[in-house]
């Protein structure tokens, strides 16, 4: 016991000019369970994927059993007996579990009778409960995940990395995942788990490991830990970042949102009974862990998804009416006055087009304006000017293709456009990820002339720090649920990233 | 068991940055001398003929004399009018590949309307009857797995694939129908004697207004996808489903819309080869267009002036290589071995413009 099973020292990873990970140490023992926890953005899949071969780390090194090992592939992960189950599955659909458990496996002759036998082993062993007979696609989450495990045991994994395998199950399949998980334990696998909930970590685990901001900043023993505790590890102290903050004056209530209840394709319900007041002049910030519903919230608002429940009302200052904004197409909100702008998550997918230049992204919004069939240029050409000059978007001229320039400046063009239109409501979807300092403040600054425009501004953010100085009230959601709405000038950190775990505090979704 | 060694691949493929233009073409036109020069190692090694005087047979064959000028300058029309009308759905990336069965189609309205009404109507009603009648047929073909996509999501591919043997197979019914002499199957010269319905001659050339409608048809698409607000519509759809909606456009309706302008113009080619060209109609009257425009089409990135070029070497390619067929007494599968090489280089070609390729050297800190 005295050698640990993986030890990893000093390992960096960057991607471009950002530092997923810096110089992180991590010990995983054998017969022991491991969770790494950390906000989103922290580093903790970069780290794992270096681990199970899918990254190779910029600097640093890997042990196993105490000898310096190079993981370039998976498959070296696999010959090391390093087993990964990742968030999105691996499996083929129209094959049955056994069938995805031995694919891949070259062991000369194949012999599906042997591997069943086998399969069944391992599945008593540990007491996995599920029919290798049925295809993928029959199969729910969970039973999916448990193939993906007991995939991963079968090829003789020995330390056993699980990426947030709790997000997508109820709470009695998380408890049944424990106990297998446990069982393992006992058998002397390393299991590392990564995850957000507080509790799960306190229940599951033997020691946590913590990252914060892609550096490493300590592990300590489960039992000498609380959520208080955890928390202050994962999000740390207050960083002042100087954003300037004006009180907000004559605010009325622009867009109310009541009782929201959305479900998404796959028929999950990913918003519960959102209710929220963005007020003119101000900036309403929401936190939360990514994929806790604040993109399907602003995709609702927007009109791109249709809600099941509830109302959105737009109260417009030129007429003085109240528009419900549900079961409306973006193209029916505009045409009623509303003058909404929307800076999405995903800014070449959708909020740009990549392969077109400046110009023709300008008129993206403003095409159908004027008679006639034919797109009218000059202005969009203007437009497009401006803004590079106002907010110094370096590209080599206006018919550069948006895809070519860096990250920051295909924001600046994208924040640029939707604030062309003189919006009333403007929703930015993590408008500052990706960008370096000097970008995120031009983007600040941005927000904060418009709500002294009296723009209702909706802003979400990953980032604490900022959403604590820079807004006047944040919504936390949880679970695609409120959990709290707290004053941007009293709230702690804490506070807050106590709220974003709250909804699974007492054994997750009461509903489910 | 293992050591301390990093492999690393030999070759390592990486996106280039965009090329400047003149590269780009340096290296098309590069791909085309590969091209000739592989191929005349071809022809020595299989037949022992001089690849030189191979190939100008090839220039000889396609522009040898008056006659044969015309007669690709035809061909490169019909070739190029029905990648025209692939173009519009294939850069909002809806994989039409049924334009032979539009094209087919629009054939058979023309002639329903050159047999039935050809004698009963004056040439100027005629004329444009024919023409809204096989431009609504064409969009009417594309119209149906335009909607099957648009609400049901069906994979438009096989859709209009298989929308092409239906085609195909109504045409030969007709072609019984109406065939002369009754049950020979073939329609025959249709208004031999009348020329009812057939397109007129220009300063005595058959084909000159054949060649001016496509010409007019080119600027017009150009046109429609660069300036109009549907040509904009179309990129936006073709790009990112995601912005479209982003946006609000309405991604059924452009999809259907297109589809229709596609059918349409599809239409229009089966008006030129019947009623412009061959005054009959049967199931191979498209010849393959349908596909080679998409060839056509893709080469040219999807602009409708680059078109002309694109089907020219292909036109080109395909009547020289009919000639040295027949001159040195080689089969046809030859010609066609000859032209595929030479596309399938220019279609490499692209790989070399959007990658390059880099040579890892040895030893690297791991």
């Amino acid at each position: 016991m005295a050698v640990p099973a993986i030890e990893l020292k000093g390992i960096t990873k960057t991607f471009g000019h950002v530092v997923a990970n810096e110089n992180v140490d991590l010990v995983v023992n054998r017969g022991e369970i491991l969770s790494i926890l950390g906000e989103n953005g922290s580093g903790k899949t970069t780290l794992m994927n270096m681990i199970s071969g899918i990254y190779y780390p910029d600097e640093g090194h890997i042990f196993i059993d105490g000898k310096e090992v190079t993981i370039s592939s998976p498959k070296d992960a696999l010959d090391l007996k390093i087993g990964m189950i990742h968030q999105h599955f691996k499996l083929v659909d129209v094959f049955n579990a056994t069938q995805n458990i031995v694919l891949g496996i070259n062991e000369g002759k194949f012999d599906i009778k042997a591997s069943t036998a086998k399969i069944k082993e391992t599945c008593e062993k540990y007491g996995f409960e599920i029919d290798m007979n049925k295809k993928i696609y029959e199969m729910s989450v969970s039973e999916k995940q448990t193939v993906e495990i007991v995939k991963a045991i079968y090829k003789g994994a020995d330390i056993l990395i699980l990426d947030e395998p709790t997000a997508v199950l109820t709470p009695q399949e998380t408890q049944k995942l424990f106990n297998v998980l446990r069982k393992m334990r006992e058998d002397g696998k390393s299991i590392i788990i990564i995850t957000h909930k507080l509790h799960e970590v306190l229940e599951i685990s033997d020691r946590v490991s913590v990252l914060r901001k892609g550096k490493y900043i300590g592990t300590i023993n489960t039992a000498d830990a609380d959520e208080a505790i955890l928390t202050e590890m994962m999000v740390g102290e207050k960083i002042n970042l100087d954003i300037e903050r004006s009180t907000p004056h004559d605010s009325v209530d622009r867009l109310v949102v009541k009782g929201v209840d959305l479900y998404n394709k796959e028929g999950v319900q990913v918003l519960h009974d959102i209710s929220f007041t963005a007020k003119s002049g101000e900036i309403l910030g929401i936190a939360g862990i990514s994929g806790s519903g604040q993109r399907e919230l602003l995709e609702a608002i927007a009109g791109l998804q249709k809600i099941s429940g509830g109302e959105i009302l737009y109260n417009n200052p030129k007429t003085e009416k109240v528009e419900d904004l549900k079961d409306k197409t973006p193209l029916q909100i505009r045409n009623l006055g509303v003058r909404l702008s929307f800076v999405p998550e995903d800014r070449l997918g959708m909020g740009l087009v990549g392969n077109m230049d400046i110009v023709d992204n300008m008129m993206l919004r403003s095409y159908r304006k004027g008679k006639g069939v034919f797109l009218e240029r000059k202005k969009p050409k203007q437009l497009a000017d401006k803004i590079i000059e106002d907010l110094q978007v370096v590209t080599p001229d206006t018919k550069t293709p948006v895809r070519r320039l860096s990250g920051g400046n295909v924001q600046k063009v994208l924040v640029g456009r939707e604030i062309a239109s003189s919006p009333t409501v403007l929703m930015a979807a993590y408008p500052v990820r990706g960008l370096d300092i000097n970008s995120s403040y031009t983007i600040y600054n941005l927000l904060n002339e418009q709500k002294e425009k009296g723009v209702a501004v909706i802003f979400v953010g990953e980032d604490l720090d900022v959403l604590i100085d820079l807004c006047d009230r944040i919504l936390v959601i949880c679970g695609g649920r409120v959990t709290g709405i707290v004053n941007g000038r009293e709230a702690k950190k804490e506070e807050i990233g106590l709220l974003m775990t709250k909804g699974y505090k007492a054994g997750g979704e009461a509903d489910a | 068991m293992r050591k301390e060694k990093t492999r690393e691949p030999l070759i390592h493929i990486a996106k280039r940055d965009v090329l400047p233009t003149w590269q780009s073409w340096l290296i098309r036109i590069g791909s085309i001398a590969a091209a000739l020069i592989f191929c005349a190692v071809i022809i020595v090694l299989l037949t022992g003929e001089n690849p030189i005087s191979i190939y100008a047979t090839m220039i000889k064959g396609a522009i040898g004399t008056s006659r044969r000028v015309w007669s690709m300058l035809q061909n490169v029309a019909m070739l190029l009018c029905v990648s025209l009308a692939v173009t519009p759905a294939f850069k909002m990336k809806f994989w039409n590949i049924g334009a032979e069965g539009q094209v087919l189609i629009g054939g058979l309205a023309t002639t329903a309307c050159m047999i039935l009404l050809g004698n009963s109507l004056p040439t100027y009603l005629l004329i444009p009857l024919i023409f809204v009648a096989s431009m609504l047929a064409g969009a009417v073909w594309a119209l149906i797995p335009a909607v099957f996509k648009a609400i049901w999501n069906t994979n438009e591919t096989l859709f209009t694939l298989m929308m092409n043997y239906i085609a195909i197979q109504i045409v030969s019914y007709f072609a019984y129908v109406w065939s002369v002499p009754k049950g020979s199957g073939a329609i025959g010269v249709i208004n031999g004697t009348t020329h009812n319905g057939w397109l007129p001659d220009i300063f005595g050339q058959k084909y000159l207004i054949n060649i001016l409608i496509v010409a007019l048809l080119t600027v017009l698409v150009y046109i429609y996808l660069k300036y109009s607000k549907h040509g904009y519509e179309i990129s936006v759809v073709g790009e990112s489903e995601n912005t479209a909606k982003y946006i609000g456009i309405n991604v059924k309706k452009v999809i259907i819309r297109t589809m229709l302008v596609s059918g349409a113009l599809c239409g229009v080619a089966g008006v030129l080869l019947v009623s412009g060209t061959d005054h009959t109609l049967t199931k191979d009257t498209a010849a393959g267009r349908g596909f080679t425009a998409i060839i056509v089409s893709w080469l040219a990135k999807f602009n409708p002036i680059y078109m002309v070029l694109t089907s020219l070497l292909i036109v080109f390619l395909q009547k020289g290589a009919v000639e040295i067929a027949s001159v040195f007494e080689l089969n046809d599968s030859f010609s066609d071995i000859i032209t595929g090489i030479i596309i399938f280089f220019i279609i490499g070609s692209e790989f070399f413009i959007n990658y390059k390729i880099k040579f890892n050297k040895k030893e690297e800190n791991a």
